[in-house]
């Protein structure tokens, strides 16, 4: 990767990247893809979820589901370890909570397939600095 | 349609469970199935109006939910599309019916600013965090401004160091910044000690490149070039994480020579603790990343005016850094329109102990203990009895339920005997003895004194021993006026924050909990069941029906009785462990 030369070099990284990332949710798919993010911080780990990742990224592809898994933080819902968010294209991302191997198959089933809700999700509790 | 029931533990007795068939079975009954889904969720974290139901999409938010209303909530929202006015939820200051949940003042109590992209972005990949408006304060920062007017913006902010003393942080920075000096460095301290808390180790795991970036900023100002992040090796994901930020960012250029053609330089090194909780204090620290032993000298001279290797050295902490982007990007304006007067900002706290959400949240300074605990953090665990709170780690003190409605800032809890630290909060129920809690900590702190000044060192040594003493039932009133004394004279004479905060736990405990003292003291007997040497396990005669899971789980076998028959425990050889009494299902242990 080039080096970020100046500030408008990295303005202009950041609209790319930002568009990337929504185009990653647009263009080559009409129906999108699905985005899966596994938080992956100590408190997840320690509540197994390497595991959950490992069954996202290997079961999604061979299912027929076409998803980006990606690992993130800690979302600060530690006692509801391991959580992962799904965000179908076009929709408002949802965190599902205490998600091992058997609620994962479920939400790739459930969820991801037919847009159905599966128990277990953690409401939203925070305001962003965005809408501030 | 989805109606959302709330399913957490709050909720759950409550009858959430009762309420969520009730809700199934009639969206059957209406051959609704196709339609409209009933799901259970996890703790919404209002717990204090539970049961919850939400439905979606039109985010009507019920609340106080009884099993019998299901009927109306689908006859009459599901089906007619009209909200179920009374299960509505009220607020409690305007007194006006809040339909959508986005309204609700609830939901803007926690406002995500050091945490902002903790689980929402990939830690390992800069694209994200650029995307994020990542480095774009740094750029704006060198191509725009000087150091002193960079500066200015921290001190405009009203930003306080996150690590526990409340420093104002811009003050630190221009203290630096004007000390002349052919090398300067600025320090991340990532060496957070106190138990419970790990807010800096989850923003490391979470967001590395926003400390990377703002130690960058913090170099331009002060006039550094170099920067070291103290982490302790017990943190092996964040110190893997950061590794992996450092390389990414130097790889762009975001980290070394000629940084986005502006001249400026500046790289980041890393140097591991061993994980001494006197090493947080800036200057053991430094001396620890000199390669000395971690021991405090006396101040002055400040880190800003001779810190690592004797050159002028600021210090923060990973939480103060973490909010410093945002700072440049919103304006300084922005960040103090939230918070209190005298505290700006946000503050992450851990939240631990006995409550329901164990976990990380992040509130505007001047939010309450009780919505900390009771709101956001979903009540005490088992439905018990708040008893208190511990904030601040080993260095703080415990409140009470009658400090609860105090707005959290850095002053305010000083003036109730506590204080902020790190952000540790140690929820406590009526189960929980203060004086094993006091002895906890001073337990912790015997182990962590660094042993260079006497008070410390000896004193709290002693302060143990007297509580130990007391917890045996073995003390007196001359003990207790001991405790209280030697704690004064900890506190007046330490050389550093260790011994200067040490005996807070005492303290505070002794003052709002003379009465546990005192029948420790005077009735040789724990109110809270706690203390083995005060407690006596004993079977309840009328309620045993001799099923034996006693005698089964007794690790010393001191229970003896035949099937069916009342059973006996052996006073001289129970070890108090308390196995009989969580195994027993019928009551028939009794602890006195």
């Amino acid at each position: 990767m080039a080096k970020v030369k100046s500030l408008a070099d990295l303005k202009k990284m950041k609209e790319q990247l930002q568009s990337s990332i929504s185009l990653r949710e647009k263009s080559e798919h009409p129906e999108g893809m699905v985005q899966v993010k596994v938080a992956m911080a100590t408190c997840g780990i320690a509540s197994g979820a390497k595991d959950v990742m490992e069954f996202f990224t290997g079961n999604l592809e061979k299912r027929n589901v076409e998803a980006i898994v990606t690992q993130t933080g800690c979302m600060g819902y530690c006692y509801a370890e391991p959580t992962v968010e799904v965000k179908l294209p076009g929709q408002d991302p949802v965190v599902y909570g205490f998600v091992d191997v058997k609620k994962a198959d479920e939400i790739i089933e459930k969820y991801i397939k037919q847009g159905e809700l599966v128990d277990g999700i953690i409401p939203v509790n925070y305001e962003t600095i965005d809408n501030k | 349609m989805h109606l959302l029931v709330c399913g957490g533990t709050g909720c759950h007795a409550s009858a959430s469970n009762q309420l969520l068939e009730n809700l199934k079975k009639e969206v059957a009954d209406k051959d609704l199935s196709g339609e409209v889904q009933v799901i259970s969720t996890g703790c919404f974290g209002f717990c204090e109006k539970g049961p919850i139901v939400k439905i979606i999409p039109d985010n009507t938010f019920y609340t106080e939910v009884k099993p019998e209303d299901a009927p109306d909530i689908v006859a009459e929202h599901v089906i007619k599309g009209r909200q179920v006015k009374r299960l509505l939820y009220k607020d409690p200051v305007r007194k006006e019916v809040i339909s959508d949940s986005r309204d609700m003042g609830f939901y803007k109590k926690q406002l995500r600013i050091a945490l902002r992209n903790c689980g929402f972005i990939n830690p390992e990949n800069i694209d994200e965090y650029i995307a994020a408006d990542g480095y774009e304060a740094l750029g704006n920062v060198l191509a725009d401004m000087t150091p002193e007017e960079a500066t200015k913006v921290v001190m405009d902010s009203g930003l306080r160091g996150r690590g526990g003393g409340g420093f104002p942080t811009g003050l630190k920075w221009d203290i630096a910044r004007k000390v002349e000096a052919d090398q300067k460095y600025v320090v991340c301290n990532a060496d957070e000690g106190d138990p419970g808390a790990f807010m800096d180790r989850s923003i490391l795991e979470g967001d590395p490149h926003s400390v990377i970036e703002a130690m960058a900023i913090n170099g331009y100002c002060i006039g550094a070039d170099k920067g070291l992040v103290y982490i302790r090796a017990e943190y092996p994901l964040a110190i893997d994480r950061l590794k992996t930020a450092l390389g990414q960012a130097r790889e762009y250029g975001l980290l070394g020579e000629d940084i986005l053609g502006t001249g400026f330089n500046f790289d980041i090194e890393i140097r591991y603790g061993a994980g001494a909780f006197v090493c947080g204090e800036e200057t053991a620290l430094i001396h620890s990343m000199e390669g000395h032993r971690g021991e405090p000298t006396f101040k002055p001279p400040f880190p800003a005016q001779s810190g690592y290797l004797g050159k002028p050295t600021n210090v923060n902490n990973v939480e103060t850094f973490a909010n410093i982007p945002v700072i440049y990007n919103k304006g300084a304006e922005w960040y103090a329109s939230i918070g209190t007067e005298k505290s700006k900002g946000t503050k992450v706290f851990a939240l631990a102990g006995k409550i329901n959400n164990v976990g990380l949240i992040e509130v505007p300074m001047g939010t309450t203990l009780r919505e900390v605990i009771f709101e956001i953090g979903g009540g005490i665990k088992n439905g018990k009895k708040f008893k208190a709170v511990q904030t601040g780690g080993p260095s703080g003190g415990c409140l009470t339920e009658k400090h609860l409605d105090t707005p959290i800032d850095f002053d305010n809890l000083l003036a109730s005997g506590s204080m902020m630290g790190s952000g540790g909060m140690i929820v406590m129920d009526e189960d929980d003895c203060m004086v094993s809690v006091a002895r906890f900590y001073l337990d912790f702190t015997v182990e962590e004194s660094c042993g260079k000044c006497t008070p410390c060192r000896v004193g709290n040594k002693r302060l143990y021993e007297l509580l130990d003493l007391i917890s045996k039932g073995n003390g007196t009133h001359a003990e207790l006026d001991k405790l209280r004394n030697l704690s004064e004279v900890i506190k007046d004479t330490s050389l550093c924050g260790l011994g200067q905060t040490s005996p807070n736990p005492v303290l505070s405990t002794m003052d709002n909990f003379w009465d546990e003292y005192l029948s420790h003291v005077d009735d040789q007997r724990c109110p809270a069941g706690q203390c083995k040497e005060l407690i006596r396990y004993e079977v309840v005669e009328e309620n045993c029906v001799g099923c034996t899971a006693c005698a089964r789980n007794c690790p010393v076998n001191c229970i003896s009785g035949e099937r069916k028959e009342v059973h006996f425990i052996e006073q001289s050889l129970c070890i108090k462990c308390g196995a009989c009494f969580e195994k027993c299902k019928f009551n028939a242990i009794s602890v006195s």
